[in-house]
């Protein structure tokens, strides 16, 4: 009974780790830069088939490839922001039409980032072989490939949140969140800072997707359903809160992990069940103001 | 000014452009091949959503992204019921439940606000997809259904029905005092509720009316595709569809939403005939493009070009 137990609770801490960095990413978008980034999915699998290539084709560590992947989505998404939500930003009326215009571009933005994928990496389902070994904890047993990866999603969030807490970067980038005027007015480069945050959301989105690589089979239609987790997520520790995002993302990992003991068919179910609840309960979530 | 002269021409061209547009519909299946007969009845399914999704979402400015939900209680009505009830009976049961789901749904939730509520209402579309593949694969051992087979013409015919019912309810309550309800609602919610207005069955009864259009459109169309299951009657796409639809048309008048969809279904089914490699693409930088330089949609460049052909008039003379 208690190895049951350690096994649900380890395997849902190991899948909150992942939904934890990609609600983040999001978390940062929405949080921020006011987008609600329906495509940040593609993101995701965008850094998912880049670690893929690099592995098969050039035969770099995936582990290594996080220098490659982390910057090179990050100016897909710094880019983004620059061109076409900035200009939305400008041109929008109020903060509530930039909103709801951003998050429909976002699904634009969709449907062009799976389709480049698919031209460029075609429709089957990938995968590779690493550290493809299991690990003995407490009698249960995990393959030592999730393992790395809840490390380097602890690692990557407490990182982020040292930079979001301690430099001045990370200060200018809470001063936008709070208050984007008078942010702009004590002399915060407001269109820079939003493009970096836009751009590390979609930075924590491809390393998500390439740790994700690691431990599960790929595709290029896998984006919408990791989208729809990180909006659960967000929504479950307060939309924009960073220390939230991280905490719901294990919540909602050992919700998962405990409900797919029980009835496998129902782990989604669930997780919708309580994103519902919440919202009508507590729709500012779990550390919201 | 005598006001009967200056209604009867102001009603009199429109009139007439309708009244020549419906003849033309009626008689679509006499002299157009059954290929255009059965894409007619898809575009027309589009404009019932995205019209019916516009009486709600256009004056009070709540985003819903609910419109699959909807559709697919009407498809699932239609299978389960189907072969049972005839046709017409089924697509009113479709858009009944829709209605008493809405009516769950609206009384819930409609004091979220602002992107609460598009999420929420998003999150039920998805709830409700899994909780049927659930229920589906533990109870009844299988994925999908079969939907029983209606002929095109039926499906034509019943879904311009819809559409005309649905149109002549729409600009009623665009004209109605419930209409202008509404609209204050989406000015400043507060204030409509301190004018008087019960600002709570408003809006929940606007919610379900557009569902009910919603459900009946998706029953009928189940017989159209006969074998369904909940990832294609849950298809988010029908809640994203009608809203890009809208926003591409123009909410300003009852014609931009008819506009919108009609034209960016017809480019939806053209691309996937013809770009099946390119077709999401295309769509998606169409998307954006729209989004970014048509803040008022088709009816906005309208607007702005005939404005800006009286402003050179008034500036000649």
């Amino acid at each position: 009974m208690m190895v049951t137990i350690l096994d649900v609770v380890i395997a849902g801490l190991l899948l909150g780790g992942i939904y934890a960095l990609i609600a983040m990413g999001l978390s940062l978008q929405y949080g921020v830069a006011r987008v609600l980034n329906i495509s940040h999915g593609e993101f995701i699998m965008v850094g998912a088939f880049l670690t893929w290539m690099l592995y098969t084709v050039f035969g770099i560590n995936p582990l290594l490839c996080l220098v490659i992947v982390g910057p090179v989505v990050f100016i897909i998404g710094f880019i983004l922001h620059k061109t076409l939500f900035t200009r939305l930003r400008i041109s929008s009326t109020s903060s509530g039409a930039f909103e709801s215009r951003s998050l429909l571009a976002t699904f634009g933005l969709l449907f062009i980032i799976q389709n480049i994928a698919l031209i460029a990496w075609g429709a089957e389902i990938r995968g590779y072989a690493y550290l493809n070994i299991s690990v003995n904890l407490g009698g249960a047993l995990f393959g030592a490939n999730r393992l790395v990866t809840l490390g380097f999603a602890i690692a990557i969030g407490l990182a982020f949140y040292i930079f979001l807490a301690r430099t001045r970067m990370g200060k200018a980038i809470r001063a936008a969140a709070q208050d984007p005027a008078t942010a702009g007015l004590m002399g915060v480069n407001i269109n820079q800072v939003l493009a970096l945050c836009f751009g590390f959301g979609a930075s924590m989105a491809g390393i998500a997707g390439l740790l994700l690589s690691m431990c599960y089979p790929i595709n290029a239609a896998m984006g919408l359903e990791y989208t729809i987790i990180a909006i659960i997520v967000v929504v479950l520790g307060g939309l924009g809160s960073i220390p939230g995002s991280f905490i719901g993302g294990f919540i909602l990992g050992l919700v998962g992990s405990i409900v797919t003991y029980f009835e496998p068919g129902l782990a989604l179910v669930s997780y919708y069940v309580i994103f519902m609840i919440l919202l009508l309960v507590r729709p500012t979530g779990i550390l919201g103001k | 000014m005598d006001i009967t002269t200056f209604t009867s021409k102001r009603f009199l061209v429109p009139g007439l452009i309708i009244l020549i547009l419906l003849v033309l519909l009626a008689t679509l299946p006499l002299y157009a091949p059954a290929y255009t007969v059965i894409l007619m009845a898809s575009i027309l399914m589009y404009i019932v959503l995205t019209v019916s999704w516009v009486i709600f979402s256009g004056p009070t400015g709540y985003i819903s992204l609910a419109s699959a939900a909807f559709f697919g209680v009407g498809i699932y009505t239609a299978a389960i019921l189907g072969g049972e009830l005839p046709l017409l009976i089924v697509v009113g049961i479709g858009g009944l439940a829709s209605f008493c789901l809405a009516l769950l749904v609206g009384a819930l939730t409609l004091r979220l606000k602002g992107i609460y509520f598009a999420i929420f209402t998003f999150g039920l579309v998805m709830l409700l997809r899994y909780l049927v593949l659930w229920w589906e694969i533990k109870y009844t051992l299988t994925r999908g259904r079969f939907v029983i087979v209606v002929d095109n013409n039926t499906i034509y015919y019943v879904m311009l029905g819809i559409f005309v019912v649905l149109l002549i309810t729409a600009y009623f309550i665009r004209r109605s005092k419930f209409g202008l309800a509404l609209q204050s609602i989406g000015e400043n919610e507060e204030a409509a509720a301190h004018t008087g207005i019960n600002v709570t069955m408003v809006k929940v009864i606007t919610f379900a009316i557009s569902a009910f259009f919603m459900g009946t459109a998706g029953a009928i169309m189940a017989t159209r595709w006969t074998y369904i299951d909940p990832y294609i009657a849950f298809n988010p796409l029908f809640s994203f569809m009608p809203v890009l639809m809208a926003i591409f048309g123009g909410m300003g008048q009852l014609y931009g939403p008819v506009i919108g969809a009609a034209i960016f279904s017809y480019l939806e089914e053209i691309l996937l005939t013809e770009f099946p490699y390119y077709y999401m693409l295309i769509f998606g930088v169409i998307m954006v493009v729209a989004i970014l330089y048509m803040p008022n949609g088709l009816v906005g460049l309208i607007q702005k070009w005939r404005k800006g052909d009286l402003g050179e008039k008034h500036a000649n003379t």
